[in-house]
């Protein structure tokens, strides 16, 4: 199995999503953002970071880079795309993912270990998954989801959302929201489920003497699924 | 031709930023402010003499990258 991490400048997080894909049998490659075309990829990952100094809008300049535009048509041909916190908010200046990501509620850098729940499925990134609740990591400034009621009504009716931050049995309460995310929202899909978002990072976990394993089964069962 | 253009947070935005602010001025006295909201300004130098064309390719840019429709409002405030 192929994946491709783009490297915008400013990113920081491509490193260790490509030492997790290695570690779970992709076969990765790193992508430099003024490239134009993407290599042939089964997955593609925009990791996070702060790619050009979070300037204007965190994303924003990002999803306008050149390699921007073939990761796009890849979304749009079916591609599995994923973006990690900075990459999520790159997917959603992009327009693959509906919202966007505001400043965190408190105003301040959120970086620890959060519970998150997974539940829905019935998708390419989270199918054949035995358990609802990982513990994974977050550390973001701009992670407060935020989309118009319309939308929201929208990604509901599509069964859109994808993770949500709880409690560690998966209480999806207000309380055990972070960042001020609508409805306690932590990733979101696009309407064919092949484009994922998310602000933790499963890649931070991959390691039990590190941190814990959590993001060890989403990669395992993530190149199973793609198999 | 310089271009100037405002973006605003859309009003059922929230913003924390300028909620802070506002506290910071009721802290130093100024009583009297019901609600403050922050926004960017951009000045662009176009390469262009006629001003509705500037502004046309100023609001390009607004709509493309300067700002974002879900949550913001872009308005061109003046033409030197």
């Amino acid at each position: 199995m192929k994946s491709s991490v783009i490297t915008f400048p400013g990113s920081n997080c491509d490193r260790d999503i490509d030492v997790a894909l290695k570690k779970f049998g992709f076969k990765n490659q790193m992508v430099w953002h003024n490239d134009n075309q993407l290599p042939k990829s089964d997955l593609v990952v925009l990791p996070g970071g702060f790619s050009y100094g979070d300037y204007l809008r965190c994303g924003s300049m990002a999803a306008k880079s050149k390699i921007m535009q073939s990761v796009i048509n890849f979304a749009k041909s079916g591609g599995l795309v994923m973006g990690i916190c900075n990459g999520f908010q790159i997917l959603v200046e992009t327009g693959l993912v509906p919202g966007v990501l505001l400043r965190n509620k408190y105003l301040e850098f959120i970086c620890k270990n959060v519970f998150v729940k997974i539940d829905n499925k019935d998708n390419p990134y989270f199918k054949n998954l035995d358990k609802e609740v990982f513990k994974f990591h977050i550390a973001h400034n701009e992670g407060n989801y935020f989309c118009t009621t319309d939308q929201l009504k929208e990604i509901e009716d599509n069964n859109q959302v994808a993770i949500y931050y709880c409690s560690n049995n998966g209480d999806t309460e207000e309380r055990f929201n972070p960042n001020g995310s609508i409805k306690n929202i932590a990733g979101i899909f696009n309407k064919e489920k092949n484009v994922l978002g998310m602000m933790p990072h499963p890649e931070r976990m991959i390691d039990q003497s590190l941190s814990g394993e959590d993001g060890s089964l989403f990669f395992k069962n993530l190149i199973n699924n793609i198999k | 031709m310089k271009i100037s253009a405002i973006i605003t947070l859309k009003k059922d935005v929230l913003d924390p930023q300028g909620k802070v602010i506002q506290q910071a001025l009721d802290g130093m006295g100024f009583k009297n402010v019901d609600e403050v909201r922050q926004g960017k300004y951009f000045e662009i130098d176009v390469k262009e003499n006629d001003p509705k064309k500037a502004q046309e390719i100023v609001e390009e840019m607004c709509k493309k990258l300067l700002a974002n429709l879900v949550i913001e409002n872009y308005k061109i405030i003046g033409t030197q």
